[in-house]
């Protein structure tokens, strides 16, 4: 029975392979273990063995091809075996040629592919959320058909937050609201048809229905973790210039009824400093392209009764340490009291989330789909450090950390920006030019 | 003791609010001057559906009988049976809307209200005996009434308005009927059924002037046939009673004097006010806010006294929304697509746009229409009359607008109301299985109609 060797999955993502070099020639004998290919893979090429003895019949694809998983690339008969038709090859492998059905669950997340086009007629759109039943109306589904809108990214507004025509007639053309959760009568959106892992029912157990928002945030953030490939980046930080800065600032602006800086705000004009300096970082994955944003959209993380939103700075890069501060006291408020209006939580192109207050070190924040990066802020503590005498003295150090999508950003590109970051709050004076 | 929330008026959007805020768990009061169920139950919607339904009948009996193969010897009617019957009818539903009431908890307080200060509403009762309350807040539902012309005051028994009409004692030989809307429209095909001769005046070029065009066209066209006499582009100039008897004085397309029993304004209708409150009004009807709220702190509006439209499903569904806006995290609603019917037979009924609208606006439409004749079930019951007109979009095909004439129209509009509150497409309607044999099914064919595809047409 000849042996069909197919293009392996060689990652979790791949989806094609590509044959650079054979080390084989068709009529070799080869046994079990020896290479006979040099594949490339999205990550690394490597060499491929083969799993059975036997001699190089036919090898199906030329070096350089590129081809889908499952794709017949060599066939290897074994001692003694006559060499089957082009027929018999067909009829042999009709029923296991279609490329590995993983590749649609392995979490690839295709977007619209026409985002940046405004085309008359749209390419067919992939849908961001494959899987994911959406209510929409006839009409909202012939409209975004036809301009090629991804109703899968669309936040409905109509009953029982279906999509209707306002929704898509209002949305971006080639896409939906980018990451964000509405504010005040959220729409219930459909949750992903993830597997729920069955609850065993406890005493005194109560059930919560799920709020608008928790849905959304349960859909987005399990499709951020599944789907995208996280890293994870930590630095540890000097914070004492950070702080005298901020006490020199406030204990001025207290006087003059002026506004008030924390930390935080100092940390997030650090964020945009070291975007401009790394604007790599400051980038979108679109399927088939990266997007590289212009403007920095901050996404502040807001912790809020029953949950998280994540309300945009827009153009941030063009704002003054005065103005961000007034924003994010601004945006806070009306989180809390469910005044965000759903333009709000468009345009963010980096999101920061900062547990300090409640006392935590560190953390691995996830991202916020469709950015490349989260900072993770922790708390400021004293500690024993070393100083640059080799001696062991007190301090106040922070953590930042920066998970970081591997698609669009690589380790060295995340190291980069941290050391930017950890340039501008060691030397808070940089922010200002 | 005070209440969350008071209702001045008992109607439908009055008691239905009402209802709902006890259901909102809240303590209620609605205070009604006349009985449960407002206009609507008592001097409008049901009784003179009762009425349509005997004019229907005897029309049947009078006219299609032998075509159906019976031999009517003698047939005659009670005219006070016939009002009588109507009669029971509110009554047996304003008892309902008590009994409603009673189970709901909602306090239900007989007499008339005036606004006595903030929170503070006052009641005098048919005795002139007077009680206060207190409330969180007010919701006025007070309706309206009967408008009447300057030169034409209603006296009651020659000059009248609806409310008079739907109790005549004594059938009236001739009537004319001022105003060819729903109401003047309804009137004359009862009156003229059981053989009143009736003239129908109305200044708009075609009577149903809010229908569409071919509608009101059809519908004139089957009046006619009936009977009677419609006289359009026509205005009343001016009238006089003399002897117990009227006469009209008109101009216009036509202007003669016409003498009748009975002259019924059916022109419009004016809001009733409560008391004790300078609300802001807008041609005399109560402004109010997305809320539902007045100007007045704490007082909010429904229904007819609102303005238009003045039907009774409108006004239910403002009273629903005020109330769980004000007492839910619900954002109120204004009311959006709505029916209107007409029961007069052919029935009217539509919803959305008229195509003259469509043409004003200019927005693309096509049109699919399918007329009775050629329904396999209207041909069996023997009630070919009229047609199913739908309008949709052009480029995307949703419904924008459908206009029904024909035996039980005002049944069969209820899907059309629901297609273009989903947002539906002539897809979904032409692919939706409708029943065979049925009326309905001219839905259906009318949208293959509209984009080429009728199978029995």
């Amino acid at each position: 029975m000849a042996v069909y060797i197919e293009m392996p999955k060689l990652s979790d993502t791949m989806t094609e392979g590509t044959l650079i070099k054979w080390l084989v020639k068709e009529g070799d004998t080869v046994e079990a273990g020896d290479v006979f290919a040099e594949i490339e893979t999205d990550k690394a090429t490597m060499e491929w063995e083969v799993l059975d003895d036997g001699v190089i019949h036919q090898l199906k694809v030329a070096a350089g091809d590129k081809v889908e998983i499952g794709t017949l690339i060599a066939v290897l008969l074994e001692d003694g075996e006559s060499a089957p038709s082009d027929d018999e090859i067909a009829a042999d492998r009709s029923g296991a040629d279609a490329p590995a059905e993983e590749s649609q669950a392995s979490g690839d997340s295709p977007t619209p592919s026409d985002s940046s086009s405004s085309s008359v007629t749209p390419a067919p759109v992939e849908p961001a959320n494959p899987g994911r039943r959406v209510k929409a109306s006839p009409l909202a589904r012939k409209i975004a058909e036809k301009r090629g809108i991804d109703l899968t990214a669309i936040q409905g507004s109509g009953p029982s937050g279906r999509i209707v025509r306002a929704d898509v007639e209002n949305a971006p053309a080639g896409g939906g609201a980018s990451a964000g959760v509405a504010a005040g009568a959220v729409a219930a959106v459909g949750v992903a048809a993830a597997q729920a892992i069955p609850v065993p029912a406890l005493e005194g157990d109560q059930r919560i229905e799920l709020s608008g928002m928790r849905k959304i945030i349960a859909e987005r953030l399990l499709a951020s973790k599944t789907q995208i490939p996280h890293f994870y980046l930590n630095t540890e930080v000097d914070a004492s210039s950070l702080m005298s800065v901020r006490k020199q600032i406030n204990e001025t602006t207290e006087k003059t009824g002026g506004n008030k800086y924390s930390v935080n705000d100092f940390v997030l004009k650090a964020v945009v400093c070291a975007a401009k300096a790394v604007p790599a970082v400051n980038a979108s994955w679109a399927g088939d392209s990266i997007i590289q944003h212009d403007a920095v959209g901050l996404s502040i993380a807001i912790s809020v009764d029953d949950g998280l939103m994540t309300p945009v700075i827009l153009d941030a890069d063009k704002k003054t340490l005065l103005v961000i501060s007034e924003e994010v006291k601004s945006l806070a408020e009306a989180a809390k009291n469910k005044k965000l209006s759903p333009d709000s939580f468009s345009g963010g192109t980096i999101t920061v989330s900062n547990l300090g207050a409640w006392g935590v070190d560190s953390f691995s924040a996830i991202i916020n789909p469709p950015q490349a990066i989260i900072i993770s802020v922790g708390s400021i503590s004293k500690k024993p450090v070393v100083n640059s005498a080799g001696e062991i003295v007190a301090g106040l150090r922070m953590n930042i950390g920066l998970s970081g999508d591997h698609r669009v950003v690589d380790g060295a590109v995340g190291a980069a920006y941290l050391a930017e970051m950890k340039k501008f709050i060691e030397n808070p004076a940089l922010m200002l030019v | 003791m005070k209440y969350d929330l008071i209702v001045i008026g008992g109607g439908p959007a009055g008691y239905v609010g009402a209802i709902k805020a006890a259901q909102l768990g809240k303590k209620v009061a609605c205070i009604e001057m006349d009985r449960a169920g407002g206009t609507c139950l008592n001097w409008g919607c049901i009784p003179t559906k009762s009425l349509l339904r005997n004019a229907e009948l005897y029309s049947l009996m009078q006219h299609e009988a032998e075509s159906f193969g019976f031999k009517i010897e003698g047939l005659s009617y009670d005219w006070s049976k016939i009002i009588g019957r109507s009669r029971k009818v509110a009554n047996n539903l304003a008892g309902g809307i008590e009994f409603l009431f009673k189970k709901n908890k909602v306090d239900y307080i007989r007499g008339r209200a005036s606004i006595s200060g903030q929170g503070k509403v006052s009641v005098v009762d048919k005795d002139g005996a007077a009680s206060n309350y207190e409330a969180d807040k007010i919701m006025v539902s007070t309706g309206v009434v009967t408008r009447e012309l300057p030169h034409l005051p209603i006296d009651g028994h020659t000059i009248i308005g609806s409310r008079q009409a739907m109790i005549l004692e004594e059938q009236p030989k001739e009537i004319v009927i001022i105003g060819a809307g729903a109401i003047g429209v309804e009137f004359a095909y009862f009156f003229n059924a059981f053989g009143t001769k009736v003239t129908l005046i109305e200044m708009m070029p075609h009577i149903l002037p809010v229908e569409d065009e071919e509608v009101s066209k059809e519908l004139g066209k089957a009046f006619k046939k009936q009977g009677i006499r419609a006289l359009t582009e026509t205005k009343v100039s001016g009238a006089e009673v003399e002897n117990g008897r009227v006469k009209v004085h008109t101009e216009g397309k036509t202007s003669e004097t016409i003498e009748a029993d009975i002259c019924l304004l059916a022109v419009g209708v004016q809001p009733v006010l409560p008391e004790g409150v300078d609300f802001d009004l807008d041609r005399g009807y109560i402004v109010v806010d997305d809320d539902y709220q007045t100007n007045v702190s704490g007082v909010y509006a429904t229904g007819d006294v609102i303005g238009p439209p003045w039907l009774a499903h409108c006004a239910s569904f403002e009273a629903i929304q005020a109330v769980e806006g004000m007492f839910t995290e619900h954002q109120a609603k204004k009311v959006g697509t709505f029916p209107g019917c007409t029961y007069c037979n052919p029935q009217v009924a539509s919803v959305g746009l008229t195509e003259q609208a469509a043409k004003e606006k200019g927005v693309a439409y096509k049109v699919g229409k399918f007329p009775f004749q050629a329904s396999g079930k209207a041909q069996a019951a023997g009630e070919t009359a009229g047609f199913v007109k739908l309008i949709f979009g052009e480029e995307h095909g949703e419904i924008l607008g459908a206009h029904i004439i024909g035996h039980e129209a005002t049944e069969i509009i209820a899907e059309l109301c629901l297609a273009i509150e989903m947002e539906a497409t002539y897809e979904e309607i032409g692919s939706t299985i409708h029943a065979h044999p049925t009326l309905s099914e001219a839905v259906m064919e009318a949208s293959h109609d509209a984009f080429g595809h009728a199978i029995h047409f």
